[in-house]
Parts: structure tokens; sequence; C-alpha cells
């Protein structure tokens, strides 16, 4: 009944509309031209993907091409006004949210692979990064096997958590990891002692160490826990029509000069709230991937 | 000891604290209350309707709300309340709900099972007689709650529905598991970006006492009035 | 409902290597329980020296009492495990402090000692209660037959006024099993965090869900059930033995 009443209103709505909508707006983009609004899902501190500056407003590089995205859509769907919502997500609630539908895309710092790809979709890889982890200097922790029997805290719901906990299985380690809600959390646990080290994407390690009170006091490993792996900003899965935006936005972006430009702003100049510079000049396969944006899962096919 | 602090974070952090965190956490205490206390009696009537099925199902509903924590039942809410839309609107995708939605729909739904208990125990506490009295004199049953039995049970147990208010006030800080910018979520979000655990929780938790300290010290000067006059 | 649902996840192996998702969650539960009892212990001890000294005579003891439910009941649990987790080492001397956080169950002590706490504020005021609802006669034949406060209390008053509040005090061992989930924030792995784990590593959400949901279920089932039974064991003949 409710069925049949609905392919009667798209009928008549699609009578109406005539020859001017040529093609029916399906799932994500027809959500949007309805209400008008588009939802980003941020982070609290991935530094400087998608963090809180001082007013306690998300910015940060993955925002930044997140609203290059929101700007393609506004294009694609010929709108004139498309309202920016927020809303704040973490490590362990962003899949479930973009799956039910609270948050349209998610700007952080996720790595995009292949499990994941069962559940959500990935545009275009916007970096790349390996897993290590950050520790004391004063701790002397060499290698991976070091950490046995300490206290390792990870971010919840990441992939280093989960690299953690099966490096753990594998090599009897018999690591005590304890598990955080985000990044500054688990950082902080290191700086308090509480942790030996902290498990986590390299970048994202490097930039916490740049912001905390003595960052000459921290190493990061040279071991990693993975191959440097893509970060990609997620979106629903089966919606082709908004990938399709979507991946043309990025890639349209990433080729030209001013995906570079995006990436020099965030990466290699000081960025609020404290002035940091990371100094982390563009890597030559993140070049190549901007070069010809994809979005593989696969690490070996960044090289 | 308190050398190495730097109280100037609080200072220079009152206006996100206070314009975002505190409105945040107080908007979603008092609209959950009064959604919690509205729905709650609702369930209490179901209980006390005399039908078996309709007092079973709100039974139920109590008992299964008051054996969760709320930590899992915040999360279950988070990530179910858009299927639950899109079920009762017949959309074909999930329903976008906001944090603040999500989270009231949640407080609401949980503190309920805990308003009604209270509601019971109110409607209760009204001798027989007067829904007789009111019966006699033609009022119909909606008529009886309406004007007699609910307005006595609701002052009757206004302090405890307080006091159940300034528990509700203290379980939103929760929210700060999904990183929502409550209070406390406010405050932390400060701290670690800071590096001022130390500072900022103790602030949080001088700010909470505050507030529930002089909230209970009014509903205890309402009781001993209420009691008084009755 | 446009998910995917795979009730079969729960025997597929979790990436911690020790076995599957179910025994996951069961290991959770397990913790759950541990961490609950525990915090219950710590509650009934100090929750009965509080509410005992809240119906003293003297005035120094009821402030006592007064003073400490006040702040254990105006702060949320969520604060208070902050408090005692991120705060309290850094506020002791930083040998003792740096013990405190590299013992390796920090989050299991923290959150039984948090959690126990902030219930015993909660039992404090259940036994005053219990204490104030006896016949005056008890303490004052007490007296007359000789006996001190302490064995007042201890013979008389105490073993009457806990079979009087039983049924409240199973709420409150089910409220304080309930409130271990708070200390998913303090990074203790028991029931909630093991359902979230379990969610993030297999993306079933509402499968993890469930499964932890019904648990707490049972926990409540099996704790009513005990009580209800430990409570006409006890109930005294000719007493009220609760509603």
């Amino acid at each position: 009944m409710k069925r049949n009443a609905m392919i009667g209103y798209t009928l008549a709505a699609a009578l109406c509309a005539g020859p001017a909508m040529a093609q029916e707006l399906t799932g994500t983009l027809k959500n949007i031209k309805q209400t008008g609004a588009i939802t980003l899902g941020f982070r609290d501190s991935s530094i400087p993907f998608s963090y809180l500056d001082d007013n306690q407003k998300p910015i940060g590089y993955a925002m930044d091409i997140c609203y290059k995205i929101v700007d393609a859509v506004k294009k694609e769907l010929k709108l004139d006004k498309l309202e920016v919502k927020l809303n704040p997500v973490t490590s362990s609630t962003r899949i479930p949210l973009l799956a039910n539908g609270t948050i349209d895309l998610e700007c952080g710092s996720t790595t995009n692979n292949v499990e994941r790809q069962k559940q959500i979709s990935y545009t275009n890889t916007h970096f790349l990064t390996a897993s290590r982890y950050v520790s004391k200097k004063a701790s002397k922790i060499g290698s991976i096997d070091d950490l046995k029997g300490k206290s390792v805290v990870s971010t919840s719901g990441t992939t280093n958590i989960k690299q953690l906990t099966e490096a753990n299985a594998e090599r009897k380690l018999g690591i005590n990891i304890i598990p955080a809600k985000d990044h500054a959390e688990a950082f902080l646990m290191v700086e308090t002692d509480r942790a030996v080290a902290f498990v986590m994407d390299d970048i994202l390690l490097a930039s916490l160490v740049a912001g905390s009170k003595a960052p000459g006091d921290y190493v990061i490993s040279k071991d990693a826990f993975s191959k440097p792996e893509p970060y990609g900003i997620m979106l629903r899965k089966d919606d082709p029509a908004f990938k399709k935006v979507v991946d043309a936005a990025t890639a349209a972006l990433y080729t030209s000069s001013e995906g570079q430009k995006i990436y020099d702003k965030w990466f290699t100049q000081k960025i609020p709230p404290k002035g940091l510079n990371l100094n982390a000049p563009i890597s030559a396969e993140l070049k190549n991937q901007f070069a010809k944006p994809s979005d593989s899962p696969d690490p070996d096919s960044y090289k | 000891m308190f050398a190495t602090f730097d109280f100037d974070v609080i200072r220079r952090s009152l206006g996100y604290l206070f314009l975002e965190g505190m409105t945040f956490t107080l908007t979603l205490t008092a609209l959950s209350a009064v959604g919690g206390i509205i729905f709650g009696t609702l369930i209490a009537l179901m209980r006390l309707s005399g039908y078996k099925l309709l007092g079973r199902i709100a039974g139920l509903y109590v008992d299964f709300m008051r054996s969760l924590p709320l930590v899992l039942v915040i999360f279950w809410f988070y990530f179910l309340v858009p299927y639950v839309g899109q079920w009762v609107t017949g959309a074909s995708r999930p329903v976008s709900v906001g944090a603040f939605t999500s989270a009231l729909v949640t407080f609401i739904m949980f503190e309920a099972a805990y308003f009604s208990e209270i509601m019971r125990a109110g409607i209760q506490s009204i001798s027989k007689g007067q829904p007789a009295a009111a019966n006699a004199l033609g009022l119909t049953y909606a008529q009886t709650m309406r004007y007699v039995v609910l307005p006595q049970a609701f002052r009757n147990m206004l302090p405890v529905l307080l006091t159940q208010t300034i528990v509700l006030f203290q379980d939103t800080s929760l929210v700060y598991v999904l990183s929502m910018p409550d209070f406390l979520g406010a405050a932390s979000k400060v701290a670690q970006r800071d590096g001022r655990l130390v500072e900022m929780y103790l602030f949080a938790a001088v700010v909470y006492f505050t507030i529930s300290c002089v909230a209970s010290f009014g509903v205890r000067r309402l009781q001993a009035r209420i009691s008084i006059v009755r | 409902m446009s998910y995917n649902w795979n009730w079969s996840i729960f025997f597929e192996p979790a990436p911690g290597g020790t076995g599957t998702y179910f025994d996951m969650l069961l290991s959770g539960l397990w913790l759950t329980i541990q961490t609950g009892v525990f915090a219950w212990i710590i509650a009934l001890v100090f929750g009965s020296v509080i509410g005992v000294l809240r119906t003293l005579p003297s005035m120094t003891a009821s402030w006592v009492g007064f003073a400490y439910v006040e702040f254990f009941r105006n702060m949320p649990l969520l604060v208070q495990l902050f408090l005692w987790f991120f705060v309290l080492p850094e506020l002791l001397p930083r040998s003792w402090g740096l013990w405190l956080k590299q013992l390796p169950n920090a989050p299991f002590y923290t959150a039984a000692i948090g959690v126990g706490l902030f219930m015993s504020a909660r039992v404090a005021v259940q036994l005053a209660a219990g204490i104030a609802s006896l016949p005056r006669g008890q303490k004052q034949a007490a007296t007359a037959l000789g006996l001190t406060t302490s064995q007042a209390y201890r013979y008389v008053l105490l073993p009457i006024a806990y079979r009087i509040i039983m049924p409240p005090l199973t709420s409150e061992f089910l409220n304080t099993i309930k409130n271990t989930a708070v200390a998913i924030t303090i990074g203790l792995i028991e029931l909630t965090g093991q359902a979230r784990s379990m969610q993030e590593f297999s993306f079933q959400v509402f499968e993890a869900f469930t499964a932890a949901t019904v648990m707490y279920l049972l926990i409540n089932i099996v704790v009513v059930t005990g009580m209800r039974f430990l409570e006409r064991r006890l109930a005294i003949p000719g007493y009220i033995t609760g509603k």
C-alpha cells in the first residue's frame, strides 16, 4: 500500500518536474536536495586532518577537502544554498554513524582498507601513513618487542588498535592494551606515564608530539605495525551517484595545483591553534597518487 | 603542589564551557525532564489502567530500561534512532538525526522508566475515594485523571521528580562517550587540547557539585514547604 | 531496515587471538561481574559506616555523614572516575602517582573504588533510613539491658535494619553493576566496552549491542532471583518483609 503510494508520488513528481530533471536523483544526493543540507562528520583531535581550533570549530586538511566536495555537490544539484551541518564523531562511532545516515561524509583520518570497504566506501586517497608508536625517550623502548608486558594505549575503533591486538596475540607480547576515546586522550596517557607507548598513524603521532609541552621528550618508533596505508574520506556504500560526484570533485582538486596548495597549507606552514609547523612535505607516493587519484585500499598500489 | 597549575586555561575557556557546554547540558536536561515526565506519566497510567496487556507492556518496558546501563543505551540509540525514524516515516533511507536530538530521545526514553515509577507511586498515593467521587460526578476516566488525580500526584511527587531531574542533570555528562559538546565534553576537549586534565576536571567537578548542591538544597526547602502546607 | 544482519558473527574469531567474538563478550561479562562485586563490597563497607554515623546522636558524626553523602551524590559518576583516574595521581607525590598509574590493572581498581564510593553514599542513605524506621523502643530497650551504643548497633539495630532494607539494597546492587559501564571512559573493557570493540572490529553494531543487552538482562534476572531467595530466608517473622 505504502509502497504504491510512494511510487505514485515519485511518478507525479517526475511528471511535474518534466524534462528539466532528466535523471532521477537517488540516495544521498536526493536527500541533500530535499533537505538542503549536508552533514560532515569531524574529529576532535586528528591534527592536522580534522580537529578543533581555538574557537572549537572543526578545521583541517580533510575539512578543507570536504568543503571542496560540498561546493561540487552544490554545483551538481544546482542549489543556491547548501547548509553544512557538522557532527562530532570518534573512531568508534564514525562507521555506524555514516551507515545510519547521521553523517554524509566523514572528514578525518580514516584508514582505507578492504575490510572496511565491505561496510562503507572511500573517495580518493588524501594521505598515506604507517602505524607506529610514540614513547618517552626516557622509557627506552627500542622496538616493538620492548613493549612486552607493558601498558600500551591506542584509540578505540582504529585500525591501529586492531593491529596492536593482533600483534600482541601473534607475538605473545602480553601487552596490556588500553583503549582511549580519541587521540589527544591517548597521547596524554603517555605524557602522564599511564602508558609507555601510544600506537597510532605516524603523522598523527608527529603532530601530537609537536603540539605537546615538551616535544623533545618523545620519540616515534622506527618499527612499524603496518605499511603506509591510505586515508580516505568516507561515504556510504552502494551510492554510485554520490560517489561519482565526490570522486570527481576530489580528483579535480588533487590533480590541480590547488591540491598541493591545500596540502602545503596544513603540512608545511604554521597551523592553528598553536602555530605549529609540521614540516612534512608531500611524499613521492602521495604525489603520484595526486597525479593519478585512486581509492584503492591496497597499500602496495601506492608505491 | 598547585605551583605547576595553569588556572588561566579555565579563564580562557569560560566562554566556550558555559555558552556552549553548559547550555547544551541544561537544554538537554530540561527537555529530557519534561519529555521524560510526560512519557513516564503515560507509562504509569498504562500500568495502572487495569488492562492486563497494556500494564504488562509498560511493566516490561520499565524493567527493561532499568536493567541496562545508560552508557549502553546511549550507544544503542545513537546508532538506532535513524533506522527507527526511517521505519516510522517510511522513508527509503535512514533519517538523519542530529547528535542533540539523538541524545534527547535517548534520555527521554531512558529516564521515562524512572519517572514512571515515581508517578506511579504518586498516583497510588491519592486516596481511592477521589476518583470514585469524580466518577460519581460524571467525569470520564480521562477527565478524572486530568483534573483530579494527576495534578495532585504531580504536586505530591514534585520533590522526588526534581531530585530525579538532578540525577538526570548529572547523567547527561555521559554523552561524553559520543564526543558531544556538553559541559564535561567541552571541558575535556579543552583539557586534552591543552594537556590540562587536572585543572579542567577539577573545575568541572566543582561546577557540577555546586549546581547539584544548590539544586538539592532548593528541593529540600520545597519539600519542607509542601509538607507544612498539607 | 537497510542493515546487514549477521548473527553468526559471534562464532567468528576475534582479532585478539583468544577466541571468538562470543568469548570476547563473555570475558567482558566476567569483568563486569568482578568489578561490580568488588565495588559493591566497598559500597557496603563504607556505606554502612557512614549510614551509622548519620544516625548517631553526636553532631560531628552526623555532620561527617552528611558531608560525605553530599560529596559523592552531587557529582556525576563519570566526573568522579576522572578525578580518581586522571587527577588524583597528579596531586600525589610524583613517585606515588607514578606507582598508581603504572599498576597493570589501574582501570579496574579505579572503577571498583570509584563506583564503590559513589554507591556507598546511596547505601548510607538507605541504611540510615532503615535504622531511623526502627521503633525507638528497640534502641531504648538495648540501652536498658546495659548494651553500649556499639553493642546496640551490632546486636540489635543493624541486624534488623539490614533485613528491612534488603529490597532497596537489591536495586542498589544492580545499579552498582550497571554503573561499572561508565568505566568504559577510563579504559576498562567490561561488557559494554567489549560490545563496543566487537562493533569496531566486526562492524556488526546491533548484534554486538543485542548480545550485551541480553547479558545485562540475565545478570538482572539472576541477581533479582537470588536476592528474593535471600530476602525470604532472612525475613523476620511478623515484621514488614519488604513490599
